[in-house]
């Protein structure tokens, strides 16, 4: 097993998740994008801290860091989409203009 | 992880596969359910991939706090705004998707030369393994001490922000003197009942 397959899975999630964070109409699959970019990270880090710094595993107290902000992030987020959802009557991104110009 | 060479390129190379394909799945299908349900079984799938790189404690916590609360936490919002809405046709889509697209794949290029090319400094030592949880923990409480309770701190205002967020404000217009106002004991209340009571 080798460092560099983990680092090029990584790299497909993140860009995966970067095309659906630009593409999706729905607000709550912009949520899951953002999900996706995380874990992507997440990955990136598991391996350096498996295979980089075996003894230290700091790769993986920031990796629980990102899982607890990645909760906190996507309890807001929720909570925003149902706040506009409510005011907007919809959830589509194109919609979501109000602060743009 | 005491597994054979060959089982563990098998195994990762079912786990990469099923991470990018649920992955895949989440951001093309239709139908937002079944990328919620998707995205459990990509955050399942890493949890395998963990359990490669020797990291028991982060692949249970990846279960328990991804699948179990963040993708229960949108399925939940799914299933609160799940409207069914012809999306508005937005001029250029086509044209955004495959520039879009076109940036990704760019960018994996990228990424993926410079992880192929890059001699990184692989270190020698045994991993630590089962003691892993061992170590995070030590970690946690002396050199990761700050961050470890900022963390602490911030799930509490991210938990009372959310609230204050999706809770609905709802202040009547004339208040009862007996302070027993029914609008207030039940601010949580549906919109079709606030739109009957404004009927009478």
């Amino acid at each position: 097993m080798q460092l560099q397959y983990f680092l090029l899975v990584a790299a497909a999630l993140f860009c995966i998740g970067v095309f659906g964070l630009v593409t999706s109409r729905n607000a709550v699959r912009v949520l899951m994008s953002i999900e996706l970019m995380l874990n992507a990270v997440n990955l990136n880090l598991m391996a350096f801290s498996n295979y980089v710094d075996p003894k230290e595993i700091k790769g993986q107290v920031f990796t629980t860091f990102i899982i607890a902000i990645a909760a906190a992030e996507a309890a807001v987020g929720l909570a925003i989409v149902l706040a506009i959802y409510r005011n907007r009557d919809t959830v589509d991104m194109e919609q979501f203009n109000l602060l743009k110009w | 992880m005491n597994l054979a060479e060959g089982v563990q390129i098998v195994s990762f190379g079912i786990l990469a596969a099923a991470v990018l394909i649920s992955a895949l799945g989440v951001v093309l299908l239709k139908n937002v359910v079944y990328s919620a349900f998707l995205l459990g079984g990509s955050f399942i799938s890493m949890a395998g991939l963990y359990f490669l790189l020797n990291a028991d404690f982060v692949a249970a916590a990846q279960v328990l706090v991804y699948v179990g609360a963040i993708n229960v936490l949108i399925l939940f919002a799914i299933m609160l705004v799940n409207k069914q809405e012809e999306y508005v046709v937005v001029k250029g889509a086509g044209v955004r998707q495959v520039a879009t697209a076109l940036v990704c794949l760019g960018l994996f290029a990228l990424l993926g030369t410079m992880v192929v090319s890059t001699p990184w400094a692989i270190s020698s030592v045994a991993p630590a393994g089962d003691g892993s949880i061992v170590t995070i923990g030590i970690h946690f409480f002396t050199d990761f001490l700050l961050p470890f309770e900022l963390v602490s701190v911030l799930l509490l205002i991210a938990l009372v922000g959310a609230i204050v967020l999706a809770r609905r404000e709802f202040v009547p217009e004339n208040l009862s003197p007996s302070g027993e106002d029914e609008a207030l004991m039940l601010p949580e209340r549906p919109r079709e009942m606030v739109s009957s009571r404004d009927d009478k």
